[in-house]
Formats: structure tokens, C-alpha cells, sequence
């Protein structure tokens, strides 16, 4: 009877203790987990009121016009200057980004020797850890001088030099990636390629970049997403000229130097201009998440699993 | 015609190596490329910098006067912030991180919230700025005030702290669990006695990663308006406050009208970079000193 008395207080002690720890605590790490979500909903949400206050407010034939004036007494809402200084940028970055990171994936993976990887991860690591304020003073005030001694029809705030140095910045993110898709290339397929007598840069063009392909491409993919969003390095270097041209000499304003400048202006709450930030913010939005996305199906469906 | 198939080519196979040691000479010269640009934006950083960086420039306030001029109001703004971050990003990211490691099983909740964390790690930051600006600025009234900053940065280096929180979560041994479940544990006391005391270091490295990248951030402050001269030192979380790269920026497009701006600038960027550069080792130590394996 006795022993019976124990093991029934033991088997409640377990049942109350079970009750409280064991189901609060996965609810409470639940709700923590919803902050994320919450703040995705936030963004979304914030973007799109105020978004679609602009769209009701601006005609769809002035939105895809290319006369941007915000501030003037008749104001103006053309988004392809936005657009085209954005994606100038972003060429000019992926010319250098995508050769020059190729090149350092390829070398590390496949030439260098395991000291030098010592070596050289750790010095991609700084550069990819440095702020991207510090890539935007270094373009203004060290880069930009440089060039316009080689051109001279160089503006002091213009597309080329932000979008070279944005390339910089982004070369160890392609570097990094990639590289590690060509690490998880199992040995035997490369020492296949050498068995047949093949060169190590046949092995490597032939064998590996194709097996790599997929994680390559999204990290090219992710690249393109990241210089889309940098905004200091094209805010400070580029300038804010409201300009649809093709010229890189000139300044051009960035979908992200243009949200900068007019919420750090003195655009008041409820006017058009104030909205037009959030439709930019949302176009913004929507190309990033467009391209993670794209990355992540291209790894999914293209990525091959040794 | 039928044996020359068969003929070595001496040529062609010289040929093939010449080619494979020009192109990893080219690799070579390429890496040494990118290493040479990180030296000229170190010397380009630093030469500006030399003469202005001392004690004085450490501990002053703002000044018109570019000679006097010093970032203690700068320094004290990110120290104020981080206090404000770091409490909230660690708590936030390492309970998520329990959430997917431990307690979710691989449904469809979980795979919602780990997608919605990658894509959340890809939103530019200028966009946190606008949310900052629209929920915590306008909607909560707390204005460009360091609390505002903090909650902004806060869900900005969120996901840094729970993928990295994750693997190490995910390092843990599983002979472990099993013997504390073992001698009777319940989950809870499992994950905080046993799992989390072997996590630590990995939820560290990833938590002082993600301070730097709250330090070095500018743009989503920009977004929130932050004064462009602030003369006083912040006291408590409502005040205003500016932090080192805002200063920078500032400084940098003032540049144009006072030429010394500029190597206050660098000066500033000198004082961001060592910072980090500091933070960034302390992670190292940690990872390598203090880290299990199994």
C-alpha cells in the first residue's frame, strides 16, 4: 500500500511538473519565434499602406515617366531615373563583383595551398566585415579623385565610382559562395578528371563549374539582390541629381539614396512625396525578395546533392 | 590514319599545362588585386586620419570649429544603442532558435518562419528604416530616440542571431540529450542546463557578429531621421543620439563645403574600424578557445 502511496505522489509530481515547464515553454519560444514573422508582416504592411496612397494619388503614366521632381511647385513622380541609376549601379558592381569573385572562389578552391587559404580567407573575411559607410567615404574621397585624373569629364559625384567600389564590397559575398559550392564537389568526380588526364583548369571548367553551377549562379543571384539594396556607398558617391541618362560620368540618384534623402530631408508626413518613399520602399522590397526567392528555387531545383 | 588517333600530341599536352599555369597566374594576380585595394582603403583611410586622431577628438563634443571638434557624443550613442540591442536581439534570436531546433518538429510552422528569417536576412537595410520610421518613430512616438534605433537594429541583425544561434543548437551531440533525458530530466531542463551550456560559445560568436553589424550600420538610422548636429550627450533611451557612422556620413558630405571634414571623417572611420576589428577577434577567441567538439 505504502509503495503504491509513493509511486502515485512521484506520478503526480511528474504530471505537474510536465504541465507547467513542458507546455508554457514551447508557447513562450513560439510567440518569440512570431517576432520575425511579425516584423516581415510589419514591413509588408507599412510598405503597402502608404504605397498604395502614393499609386491612388499619382497617375500610372506619370509614375513611368522620366521627370522625377518630388520638391518643385508642380511636383513630378518619374521612377525611371530611380530605376535606371539602380540598375546602372548594379552592372557596373557585378562587372567587377562577379569576374574578379569567380576568379578568388576558383583559386582558392582549386589552386591555392591549404596554408594560403590560411592566409587569404581571413583577409576576404575583413573585407566582407567592413561597414558599408566606410566603402562610401572610400569611394567619395579616395576613389572618385583617382578617376577623375584618368577621365576628366568625371562629375565629383557620379554612377562609375560608387559602382565599382559597391563591386568591391561584394566580392567576398560571391567568393565566399561560391567557393563553397565548388568545395562540395565530391573529391572522386575531380580525381576522375585528373585520372583521364586532364590539367587542373580543365578539371576545374570542365568538371567542377558544372557541378557547381546552381550554387554559383544564386550566389550571383544574391549578389545582384545585395547591390540592389546597398544605399550608403551610392547615397555619398553617387549623389542625388534626378537625372535619366546613360552616362556613368554623371551623378544619378538610387532607388535607396532616394528613400535616404527624403526621410532625412524635411518631406512633412501625409504630403505625396512622404508616400512616394514608401512606393520606392516597396519596389525595393519586391525586387530583393524576388531575387532570394529566385536564388532559393534555383538551388532547389538545380542544386545536386553528392 | 587509324594508329595517329592513338599518337601522343607533345605539343597539344604542352600546350594544355602552359595554358593551366598562365590562367593560375592569373588567379594569382587577381587575389593580389583585391588585396592590394584593401591596403589602399586602409593607407587612403589612415594617412587622412593621422593628425587628427588623438584623446581630444575621443572625448569632445561636437564643434563648428573642425579643430575641436570630437565624437564622444557619437561613441556614447552606440554604446547607449547596443544596450538596447543586445538584450533584445539575444533573447529574441536564441529562444527562435530553441523554437526550430528544439521544440518544433518539421512541420509547416517551422519551415514558414525559417523561410521568412532567410528572406529577412536579404531585406536592405534602408527598408528596416522605413518600419523603424513608421512603427516605432510614428506609431509608438518615440521620435529618433535611442529606443527607437535599438528596436530598429534590433529586427535588423535578428536573423544573424538565430542562424547562428541554430548551428550551434544543431552542434550539440545528441548522446548528450539522451543523458540527461536519462537521469529524468524534463526538455526544459535539458535544453537550459545541458544544451544551452554547450551552445554558448557558438550563440556568442554569432551574437557579438551581429552587434558589429548594428555598430558599422548606417542607413536604417539615416531613415529614421537622425539629427544632422547634435551637440548633447544622450542620458537615457528617449533621448536623441547619433552614432560613429552617421558622424561619418555627415562629416563625409559636409566635406565638400570645409576640406577638414574629411579627415575628421577618417579619423572616425579609424576609431568604427578598430572596433570591429576588436569585436571581431574577441568572436575568434571565443570560437576557437571555448568551443567543444565532439
Amino acid at each position: 500500500m505504502k509503495s503504491n502511496e509513493i509511486r502515485d505522489i512521484i506520478q503526480n509530481n511528474i504530471k505537474n511538473k510536465k504541465h507547467f515547464s513542458d507546455r508554457a515553454m514551447p508557447l513562450f519560444f513560439l510567440s518569440m519565434a512570431f517576432i520575425s514573422v511579425l516584423t516581415t508582416f510589419g514591413i509588408v504592411y507599412t510598405l503597402v499602406v502608404d504605397a498604395l496612397k502614393f499609386f491612388a494619388a499619382v497617375p500610372l503614366s506619370e509614375i513611368f515617366s522620366t521627370r522625377l521632381q518630388p520638391l518643385s511647385a508642380d511636383p513630378s513622380f518619374g521612377i525611371l531615373p530611380l530605376l535606371n541609376g539602380t540598375i546602372l549601379t548594379t552592372i557596373i558592381a557585378m562587372f567587377v563583383a562577379v569576374p574578379v569573385g569567380m576568379a578568388v572562389a576558383i583559386y582558392l578552391s582549386q589552386f591555392a595551398s591549404k596554408k594560403l587559404r590560411k592566409i587569404l580567407k581571413p583577409i576576404l573575411e575583413i573585407l566582407a566585415g567592413i561597414p558599408t559607410i566606410v566603402y562610401g567615404f572610400f569611394a567619395y574621397s579616395v576613389v572618385t579623385p583617382i578617376l577623375m585624373r584618368l577621365i576628366p569629364s568625371l562629375e565629383p559625384k557620379n554612377v562609375l565610382s560608387p559602382g565599382l567600389v559597391m563591386g568591391i564590397m561584394i566580392i567576398p559575398m560571391v567568393a565566399s559562395l561560391s567557393e563553397d559550392s565548388m568545395n562540395s564537389v565530391p573529391t572522386i568526380m575531380k580525381d576522375g578528371a585528373t585520372g583521364l588526364g586532364s590539367t587542373k583548369l580543365e578539371t576545374t571548367f570542365k568538371v567542377v563549374i558544372p557541378a557547381a553551377i546552381s550554387g554559383i549562379m544564386s550566389s550571383i543571384v544574391l549578389a545582384i539582390s545585395r547591390a540592389i539594396g546597398e544605399t550608403m556607398i551610392v547615397t555619398i558617391a553617387s549623389g542625388s541629381s534626378k537625372r535619366f541618362t546613360f552616362d556613368i560620368f554623371q551623378s544619378m540618384q538610387t532607388m535607396t539614396s532616394y528613400i535616404v534623402e527624403f526621410t532625412s530631408g524635411d518631406a512633412g508626413s501625409g504630403t505625396v512625396g512622404y508616400y512616394s518613399l514608401y512606393a520606392v520602399g516597396l519596389i525595393l522590397f519586391l525586387f530583393t525578395m524576388i531575387m532570394n526567392l529566385l536564388a532559393q528555387y534555383i538551388t532547389k531545383k538545380y542544386g545536386e546533392r553528392y | 590514319m587509324k594508329e595517329n588517333k592513338f599518337q601522343i600530341d607533345n605539343n597539344r599536352i604542352k600546350r594544355r599545362i602552359v595554358l593551366n599555369n598562365r590562367v593560375r597566374d592569373l588567379f594569382s594576380v587577381v587575389i593580389v588585386l583585391v588585396m592590394a585595394i584593401l591596403i589602399v582603403l586602409l593607407y587612403g583611410i589612415g594617412k587622412d586620419s593621422i593628425g587628427w586622431l588623438d584623446l581630444q577628438f575621443l572625448t569632445s563634443n561636437l564643434s563648428i570649429f573642425p579643430e575641436k571638434a570630437g565624437i564622444r557624443g557619437a561613441i556614447m550613442g552606440t554604446v547607449y544603442m547596443m544596450l538596447v540591442v543586445i538584450p533584445i536581439t539575444l533573447i529574441l534570436g536564441v529562444a527562435t532558435a530553441i523554437y526550430l531546433e528544439e521544440y518544433a518538429n518539421d512541420g509547416k510552422i517551422q519551415r514558414f518562419i525559417k523561410v521568412n528569417i532567410s528572406n529577412l536576412a536579404s531585406v536592405p537595410s534602408v527598408i528596416f528604416g522605413l518600419l523603424g520610421l513608421t512603427v516605432f518613430a510614428r506609431m509608438l512616438n518615440l521620435g529618433s530616440s535611442i529606443l527607437a534605433g535599438g528596436l530598429t537594429m534590433s529586427l535588423l541583425v535578428l536573423p544573424i542571431v538565430v542562424v547562428a544561434s541554430q548551428e550551434a543548437l544543431k552542434a550539440v551531440p545528441g548522446f548528450l540529450r539522451e543523458a540527461s533525458f536519462g537521469m529524468g530530466a524534463d526538455k526544459w531542463t535539458t535544453i537550459w542546463r545541458v544544451i544551452l551550456p554547450v551552445a554558448l560559445p557558438g550563440i556568442l560568436t554569432g551574437a557579438i557578429l551581429a552587434m558589429s553589424r548594428a555598430i558599422g550600420e548606417t542607413a536604417p538610422l539615416v531613415a529614421l531621421g537622425i539629427p544632422t548636429l547634435l551637440m548633447k550627450i544622450p542620458t537615457s533611451v528617449m533621448d536623441d543620439f547619433t552614432v560613429l557612422p552617421i558622424q561619418v556620413y555627415y562629416w563625409t558630405l559636409d566635406s565638400v563645403l570645409t576640406r577638414e571634414y574629411t579627415f575628421l571623417a577618417a579619423a572616425t572611420i579609424v576609431v568604427l574600424l578598430v572596433t570591429l576589428f576588436v569585436l571581431n577577434s574577441i568572436a575568434i577567441v571565443i570560437r576557437n578557445k571555448f568551443q567543444k567538439t565532439f
